[in-house]
C-alpha cells in the first residue's frame, strides 16, 4: 500500500540533501553552467503571426535578410556579421583549446563571431575565427596590446548573468602548464579571476578606458561593454554614456565555468525582464540601433532569438547552447558522468576539469573526445538551425529583414512575461504595472 | 622632433609615435603641454624616447612595448598599466593603479604612488622612490614591487609570486602576504636591478615580502583570512 507521505514545502527533499551536505562539508557549492531554477523566459511569449493586418513573406522562398552591423557609433571598422547571432565569450582555461577551435570553426563558417574570455587569445581560436571579439577582463589574464590589434572587436567585461558583481575561479585541476603560463602563475593554483577592473572604477573611468583601448587600436576596433543583468536600464545607459559602441547584456540565464550554486541562482535578474530594460533605456537615449544591443542568457532556438530581436535586440550571443552543440551533456561516456555523480542532461561539472565530452577540460585524454572540425561541423549546423528557425518565424510575421521583428508582433502567456517583456497577456491588451495601462 | 599638444591632437601624435618609420632616424621625441589628457603614449610599440613635459592624465604609456618615456609631472591613475616592455619614469608623483597588470619593463616612480600600485602586476618592476599607497601589490602575480619609502596599509593581499622590497616602515600587510628572509640571492637580485639602473641604493637595507601561499587553495580552514 502506498504510504501517504507529505513533503514540507518550505522543506521539501532537496531542500534537506542540501542542508545535510552543508553540515557535513561546511562550505558552499561550486559548479558550472547557468541557473536551473524555473524563471520568465521567451518560452512564455508566442509571435501573433501574420493575418488580416499583417502580410506573411513566402517561407521557403522570399528573402530575409539576417545581416548584422555591430560598433558603427565610434569604431573605423564595424563588424559585418551575416547572423545575428554570435558565441559568448568562454576561456581558454575553462575551455580547451579544441573546443575553442571548434567554436572558431562553425562560428566561421556561419559568418558570425566568437569571444576569447578570461586567459587571452589562442592561437588556435584567432586561427579559426573569421571574426574575433577579444574581452578585456578585470583579471587581465593573457591580455596584450599585440593581441587587441589582431582583435576584430574588444569586449570590456563588467560582468556576467550567472554572478553580477561576482569575478570568477578557475579551480587549480584545470591549470595546466599552458594554462598558468598564459595567466603568469603557477600550475595546479585555484586562479582568481577579480570582480573589478584594477585600473577603473564607475562610468567616468570607463569612458577614459574605453579612449586608451581607441588609442591603442587606432580607433578601428568596435568597443563592446558586457553587463550581468542587475541594473540593465541604469547599466545600459551608463555603457552608453562611456562611450560604448555595443552593449552586452547577460541575463542570469547565463551560464559560467565555475561559480558558487548561490550565486548562479539568486543574483541577477532573467534575461527577458532585462533585455526590455535596457531596450528601454537605449531608445530614451535616442540609441535605439545606433548602439547595438546583443543579449545573452539562456538563448536556446531560433524562436528565442526571433523573440529576442521582437523585443529590441540588434543580436543574441549564445554560451551553454554552443557547447551543448559540441556535446556538452551528450549521452556519451555514460561512465565518467557516473564518476563524477551526475548523468547525462544534468551535468554542470564544468569546474572539476573532468568533462566526459571533452569541452569544458584541459586533460588530454579527455579532450582527444572533441575533434574541432567535427565540433566546428555541429556548431555550423546548429547556427544554420537557429537561422532558419528565425527567418521562418520573421516571414510569418511579415519581416524581410529580422531586425523588423517588433514587440507589437509578440503575445504573452504569463502575467509575469507580460510584466516583465511589457507585452500583452494573449488575449487581452493588458501590460501588468506599464504606465500606459 | 617636437610636438605640441596644444597645437595637435593626441590622436595624432599618438598616431605617429605608434607608427616610427624604421627608415627615419628620428628616435627622440618632446611632447609639450600635455595639460592632463589621457592615453598619452599609450600602445607605443617602437624603441624611441619620449619626454613628457608636463603633468598627464589617465593610463599614459598605457600597455607601453619598448619605449622609452620620461614624464616630468606627475601622472594620473594607470601609468604603464599592462605594459609589456621598455621603460616609464614618472618624476613627479603618480595617481592609484601605477602599472597595473604590467607583464614586463620598469617603471620608475621617483616621488609617491597612490594606492593599489602593481595590482595584477604580471612581472614588470615597479620602483617607487617616495612611498606607496593602501592595497598595493594587491594579486600581484609576478615581477618586483621595490618601495624606498613606506607602505600603506595591507601591503600584497592575496599575493601571489611577486615579490615586494620595502626599505621604510609597512602599516600592515594583507592576506597571505608575510615577511620573508632577505637571503644572499634576494639581495643579489635586487643589488643587480639598481645596478641596471644605476639607482645608488643597496639592497640589503630592504626587506623582502612575498605570499605564504596558504590562500593558493579554496578550503574552508583559511575562511577567517577573507
Amino acid at each position: 500500500m502506498k504510504k501517504d507521505l507529505k513533503e514540507f514545502r518550505t522543506f521539501p527533499s532537496s531542500v534537506i540533501r542540501e542542508i545535510h551536505r552543508a553540515a557535513n562539508e561546511g562550505i558552499y557549492k561550486i559548479r558550472g553552467l547557468g541557473a536551473k531554477r524555473k524563471v520568465p523566459d521567451f518560452d512564455d511569449l508566442v509571435f501573433l503571426g501574420a493575418s488580416m493586418s499583417r502580410y506573411p513573406l513566402e517561407g521557403y522562398r522570399e528573402k530575409c535578410n539576417t545581416s548584422v552591423i555591430l560598433g558603427d557609433r565610434f569604431a573605423k571598422k564595424p563588424i559585418k556579421l551575416d547572423i545575428p547571432i554570435t558565441i559568448a565569450g568562454m576561456s581558454f582555461g575553462a575551455l580547451g583549446a579544441n573546443a575553442k577551435e571548434a567554436l572558431g570553426r562553425g562560428a566561421s563558417a556561419m559568418g558570425t563571431s566568437t569571444t576569447t574570455g578570461d586567459g587571452g587569445m589562442t592561437k588556435e581560436e584567432r586561427g579559426s575565427s573569421k571574426y574575433l571579439v577579444y574581452q578585456l577582463l578585470p583579471s587581465r589574464y593573457g591580455m596584450n596590446p599585440d593581441d587587441l590589434r589582431k582583435a576584430d572587436a574588444i569586449e570590456i567585461v563588467v560582468g556576467q548573468g550567472a554572478k553580477p558583481g561576482g569575478g570568477g575561479m578557475l579551480l587549480g585541476q584545470k591549470i595546466n602548464k599552458r594554462v598558468a603560463a598564459m595567466r603568469a602563475l603557477p600550475e595546479g593554483i585555484d586562479q582568481r579571476s577579480a570582480c573589478r577592473h584594477p585600473d577603473w572604477t564607475g562610468p567616468d573611468d570607463l569612458e577614459i578606458k574605453i579612449q586608451e583601448l581607441r588609442e591603442i587600436t587606432n580607433w578601428e576596433k568596435p568597443i563592446y561593454v558586457k553587463v550581468g543583468a542587475a541594473r540593465p536600464y541604469y547599466d545600459t545607459t551608463l555603457a552608453v554614456k562611456a562611450g560604448a559602441d555595443v552593449v552586452v547584456l547577460d541575463g542570469m540565464q547565463g551560464g559560467t565555468a565555475a561559480t558558487q550554486d548561490v550565486f548562479i541562482e539568486h543574483v541577477g535578474i532573467p534575461t527577458l525582464g532585462a533585455l526590455r530594460e535596457s531596450v528601454d533605456a537605449l531608445k530614451e537615449l535616442n540609441m535605439h540601433r545606433k548602439v547595438q544591443l546583443i543579449i545573452s542568457g539562456g538563448i536556446r532556438s531560433g524562436a528565442d532569438v526571433a523573440k529576442a530581436l521582437a523585443m529590441g535586440a540588434d543580436a543574441v550571443s549564445i554560451g551553454s547552447a554552443a557547447m551543448m552543440a559540441l556535446n556538452c551533456n551528450a549521452d556519451l561516456y555514460r561512465e565518467d558522468y557516473e564518476k563524477l555523480g551526475t548523468e547525462p542532461g544534468f551535468c554542470h561539472h564544468c569546474h572539476t576539469g573532468k568533462c566526459p565530452v571533452g569541452v569544458a577540460t584541459q586533460d588530454p585524454v579527455l579532450e582527444k573526445r572533441l575533434n574541432p572540425i567535427d565540433g566546428g561541423k555541429r556548431l555550423k549546423n546548429y547556427l544554420s538551425t537557429l537561422t532558419l528557425e528565425l527567418q521562418t518565424l520573421a516571414r510569418a510575421n511579415g519581416k524581410s529583414d529580422v531586425r523588423n521583428l517588433e514587440p507589437e508582433d509578440l503575445a504573452a502567456l504569463t502575467i509575469e512575461a507580460a510584466a516583465m517583456a511589457r507585452v500583452p497577456l494573449a488575449g487581452t491588451d493588458w501590460i501588468p504595472g506599464f504606465k500606459n495601462n | 622632433m617636437n610636438f605640441d599638444l596644444n597645437k595637435k591632437k593626441l590622436r595624432e601624435v599618438n598616431n605617429y609615435l605608434q607608427n616610427i618609420d624604421r627608415k627615419d632616424n628620428k628616435r627622440k621625441f618632446e611632447l609639450s603641454n600635455p595639460q592632463g589628457q589621457h592615453a598619452i603614449c599609450a600602445g607605443l610599440k617602437d624603441e624611441i624616447d619620449v619626454t613628457i613635459k608636463g603633468h598627464t592624465g589617465y593610463y599614459c604609456a598605457g600597455m607601453n612595448q619598448k619605449a622609452n618615456i620620461v614624464v616630468h609631472g606627475n601622472v594620473g591613475t594607470g601609468v604603464a598599466e599592462n605594459m609589456m616592455s621598455g621603460k616609464v619614469i614618472v618624476k613627479g608623483n603618480a595617481s592609484q593603479s601605477a602599472g597595473a597588470t604590467g607583464n614586463g619593463g620598469t617603471l620608475i616612480i621617483e616621488g609617491d604612488a597612490s594606492s593599489r600600485c602593481g595590482i595584477s602586476m604580471k612581472g614588470i618592476n615597479i620602483l617607487v622612490k617616495g612611498s606607496v599607497g593602501h592595497m598595493s601589490a594587491f594579486m600581484a602575480q609576478k615581477g618586483n614591487l621595490i618601495v624606498f619609502g613606506d607602505a600603506d596599509s595591507d601591503l600584497g593581499d592575496s599575493i601571489y609570486e611577486a615579490k615586494i622590497f620595502v626599505k621604510g616602515k609597512v602599516k600592515s600587510l594583507g592576506a597571505d602576504c608575510v615577511e620573508k628572509k632577505m637571503d644572499e640571492k634576494n639581495i643579489n637580485e635586487l643589488n643587480k636591478i639598481f645596478k641596471e639602473l644605476n639607482i645608488p641604493e643597496e639592497a640589503k637595507k630592504f626587506k623582502r615580502y612575498g605570499s605564504a601561499r596558504k590562500l593558493y587553495h579554496f578550503k574552508i580552514d583559511n575562511l577567517s583570512s577573507y
